[in-house]
């Protein structure tokens, strides 16, 4: 038994179950996302052609950016470049407010156009157009959540890694951490082209 | 536990592979972009998809270490997997033939 | 507590380990014997509220008309009382509390793979009880739509549905949380010699569970997002006017509630599979069955939510898939009865306290189940749908199964963790009269629904009144039983008579330690070396 040491594989185990969950609740979104899409497949594509793939694009270039130097910061810290590990996380973040601001600015031009779940113009136009566009609002909203969640996460991490107690003998909580932050690259991996590129 | 041994043997991923496996995926972002462009009807989605899962696979391979975690873990994610898939399907038991 | 003149003095146990008292010793430890008595007050106390409003919905429904209360308050009664039965006791009853005070010793470990986050999932339990009864006295007052808040009711509602709706999404995360650490624990914790063929039947359907809430879970709490969102929004992804389907929540709300029933009564199956070997002096009957007809459960639950559907509008094709599948559960389930009467065969059966409960629980879960297929059976199911029948049918799983296997669980478990037991002879009066009103209660209500009664309603027409009114005197039968077995348990537990270390004769890992279990549970690491059920030279006294 190993309660003297830290378990680590149990620390992951958990951490990989936690994940299920959070895959899950996103399935949820994406069950009636199929569903609507095989009832709407024209109203969705109209609607999905609303949105910037330029935007869309870069966010995914992005978030892809910030999950590699995530993944760069646990082999530094296994290395004992703490230096370094600290330096990645700070890009992680910054790649991590460098989406969220993206998606100020997509959100915002899309509510000047009157664009948003409930608006007048969205009840008025087709059913599936409304369908799209509040599919849409929550996933990418629900999506957000998780960006600012897992910054929290990781700027916290990165203060213990700043104060030794995360170190390349006791890293498992960066792991972690890493291991949250891909979840969040994951599901955006779906989401550009289910939303940004069908058709 | 059997992989007792296994366990402590700690895998580092170089920075070579992390930055080439980033490469490869801004590559496949280019691909999905690229297809969905094509005058592919239907098909798209799927193939959209399919992009999409190969890039989800890399990114649980390496950058989250499942390639070099124990078998357990694999296990466990394809029954997680396996059950997305049968609740979005199962529902179109009922969408499809309504 | 109080000292009463006669009581002895007992071993401080676990009792004693912080040298602190009062309730920061308790909402603020970390060990799961601890956070597992949290859970079981907690989950009691919010089964005496569901209680009483169960009876106040008889007692409306004794005879036609008003009767004590307005429709209304009635359609309030049974929504709320559906919601704290549901989520606040079944679903974290038995894993939370005896989950969290029996697996880690069985499995011999110290504690669970996570106590701190332990620690929050039953922080999250109280918070989210405190939002869902904040929902009943503030914004349009209680919910009225059912425990299933369908739409588009729940969406257009001027009750509180959303703040309900938001602490029950808190609930769920606090049962995904038990369910990974439950996971993790029985894969990492396991003692030396604990092989999977060796784990209690009790921690085998935990584990079962465990997973049902970890792969299940997630989907209610989005659904229920979903149904937020309707209502702030109006984001009109279940508004057909808007090109959503309602019929759609239906089936989120189903993929998740119905595995939901297995998190339910899985755990109760464990309970039942570690009681009757032990008070039948003989080895469980096909162990290995069993152990895998907890996650054939667990997998095929999973695959039959569809049929709570039959008469939304769904596809005759899933009608027909879903009415197939759902006769695949019965084959696990049956599988489990089938092993418990054999177990039975030839055994050296003695009839104390759990084993009534538990032996009672074979036969009430018998007839929920059997009643359970021609609910599952598409053609007869139109016929009883949204009728009482449909209500006796999971009261004799849920309350006949899961509840009785939780008084059992009580009576097996509890004296350990206390140190004293109760006094024999009012458990067994308490437990008759149970099993009495309970079966006049509803039986009498499966009859009723056969006859057409339908459910929820306020109102109904003379022909159903007798039968209501024999129903209403059951409920009351089944209440003054309950509060013989309360007191007597409670008054047990606090000043009975000290118990030694394996008053049953149990032969898991649970019996081998000191009465009351010690801080960390094991003086040293256990090593095991023989089955859970391998009564050679264990002893009842």
């Amino acid at each position: 038994m190993s309660h003297e040491h830290k378990d680590n594989v149990g620390a992951k185990l958990g951490m990989w179950l936690f994940l299920f969950t959070e895959l899950l609740l996103f399935g949820g979104l994406f069950i009636l996302y199929s569903v609507y899409l095989s009832r709407y497949p024209h109203e969705f594509t109209l609607a999905g052609k609303e949105l910037n793939v330029v935007f869309g694009a870069t966010n995914t270039v992005v978030l892809l950016t910030s999950s590699l130097f995530a993944a760069m910061a646990v082999t530094s810290i296994k290395r004992g470049e703490k230096k370094t590990t600290l330096s990645l996380l700070v890009a992680t973040l910054a790649c991590a407010a460098t989406f969220m601001v993206i998606k100020y600015f997509e959100w915002t031009a899309k509510f000047h156009h009157g664009i948003y779940p409930g608006s007048p113009k969205l009840t008025a136009g087709p059913p599936g157009e409304s369908v799209f566009f509040s599919l849409y609002y929550i996933t990418t909203g629900l999506h957000g959540i998780h960006v600012l969640i897992g910054g929290a996460l990781l700027a916290w991490i990165g203060s213990k890694v700043q104060s030794g107690r995360i170190h390349a003998g006791d890293n498992v909580t960066l792991e972690n951490g890493t291991l949250y932050w891909h979840l969040v690259d994951l599901v955006w991996i779906f989401i550009f082209p289910l939303y940004y590129l069908i058709l | 536990m059997s992989h007792e041994s296994a366990e402590h043997a700690e895998h580092i991923v170089s920075y070579k592979t992390l930055v080439s496996v980033w490469a490869a995926l801004l590559v496949l972002t280019v691909i999905t972009v690229a297809i969905t462009r094509a005058e592919l009807g239907a098909l798209k989605v799927w193939a959209a998809l399919a992009v999409a899962s190969v890039k989800s696979a890399l990114v649980i391979a390496v950058f989250m270490h499942m390639k070099y975690e124990a078998r357990l873990f694999r296990i466990i994610l394809l029954v997680a997997l396996v059950t997305l898939a049968i609740f979005i399907g199962f529902t179109f038991f009922d969408v499809l033939y309504r | 507590m109080s000292s009463a003149e006669s009581r002895q003095p007992i071993a401080a146990g676990f009792w004693g380990d912080t040298g602190k008292t009062g309730i920061g010793s308790w909402i603020f430890s970390t060990d799961h014997k601890r956070i597992g008595l949290l859970y079981l007050y907690s989950v009691t106390g919010f089964f005496l509220v569901g209680v009483i409003l169960g009876l106040l919905i008889r007692l409306e429904l004794m005879a036609p008309g008003k009767t004590i209360v307005d429709a209304p308050t009635y359609n309030a009664l049974f929504t709320v009382h559906g919601v704290v039965m549901i989520f606040l006791f079944i679903i974290p009853g038995i894993p939370a509390s005896f989950g969290n005070l029996v697996m880690p010793i069985q499995i011999g470990a110290r504690d669970v793979a996570f106590p701190r986050l332990n620690l929050f999932s039953w922080w999250l339990y109280a918070i989210g009880a405190v939002v869902v009864l904040t929902s009943l006295f503030t914004g349009g007052g209680a919910p009225d739509t059912g425990w299933t808040f369908y739409v588009p009711f729940s969406a257009r509602t001027g009750t509180n549905v959303s703040l309900a709706v938001f602490g029950v999404f808190i609930l769920g995360f606090s049962s995904i949380l038990t369910g990974v650490n439950f996971v993790t624990t029985i894969h990492r914790l396991r003692a030396e010699g604990m092989s999977w063929g060796r784990l209690p039947l009790f921690t085998w359907s935990l584990y079962a569970t465990a997973w049902v809430q970890i792969l299940a879970t997630p989907i209610i709490a989005i659904t229920l997002v979903l149904v937020i969102a309707e209502r702030v929004l109006g984001a009109g992804l279940f508004d057909p006017g808007r090109g959503g389907d309602p019929i759609m929540f239906q089936h989120l709300f189903w993929i998740y509630s119905h595995p939901a029933v297995y998190i339910m009564i899985l755990p109760a199956m464990g309970v039942i599979s570690d009681i009757i070997p032990v008070f039948s002096r003989k080895p469980i009957f096909g162990y290995k069955m069993i152990a895998a007809s907890s996650i054939g459960i667990a997998a095929a639950g999973s695959l039959v939510w569809g049929h709570h559907m039959y008469t939304s509008g769904m596809s005759d094709t899933a009608i027909m898939v879903f009415s197939f599948l759902t006769f695949i559960v019965a084959i696990p389930s049956a599988i489990k009865v089938f092993n418990w009467v054999s177990t039975l065969y030839k055994g050296s059966i003695s009839l104390e306290a759990p084993m009534l409960f538990a032996l009672s629980f074979v036969l009430l879960f018998s007839i929920g189940g059997l009643s359970g297929l021609i609910l599952g059976a598409a053609a007869t199911d139109i016929h009883v749908h949204d009728t009482h029948f449909v209500v006796g049918h999971f009261h004799y799983v849920m309350f006949g199964g899961t509840g009785f296997a939780f008084f059992a669980a009580a009576h097996y478990w509890l004296p350990k963790f206390f140190g004293r037991r109760y006094k024999e002879k009012p458990a067994i009066v308490g437990w008759a009269l149970m099993f009495v009103g309970f079966n006049i209660l509803y039986w009498t209500m499966q009859v009723l629904g056969m006859h057409g009664m339908p459910r929820r309603y306020y109102d109904y027409l003379p022909e159903f009144a007798p039968l209501n009114f024999v129903a209403t005197v059951g409920s009351w039968i089944l209440a003054v039983g309950l509060i013989v077995m309360l007191v007597n348990l409670v008054k047990g537990l606090k000043s009975g008579e000290p118990i030694g270390e394996n008053p049953w004769g149990g032969a898991t890992l649970e019996w081998q330690i000191a009465t009351p279990p010690p801080t960390e549970n094991f003086e040293e690491d256990p090593v095991v070396t023989r089955g859970p059920y391998d009564f050679k030279g264990v002893v009842k006294p």
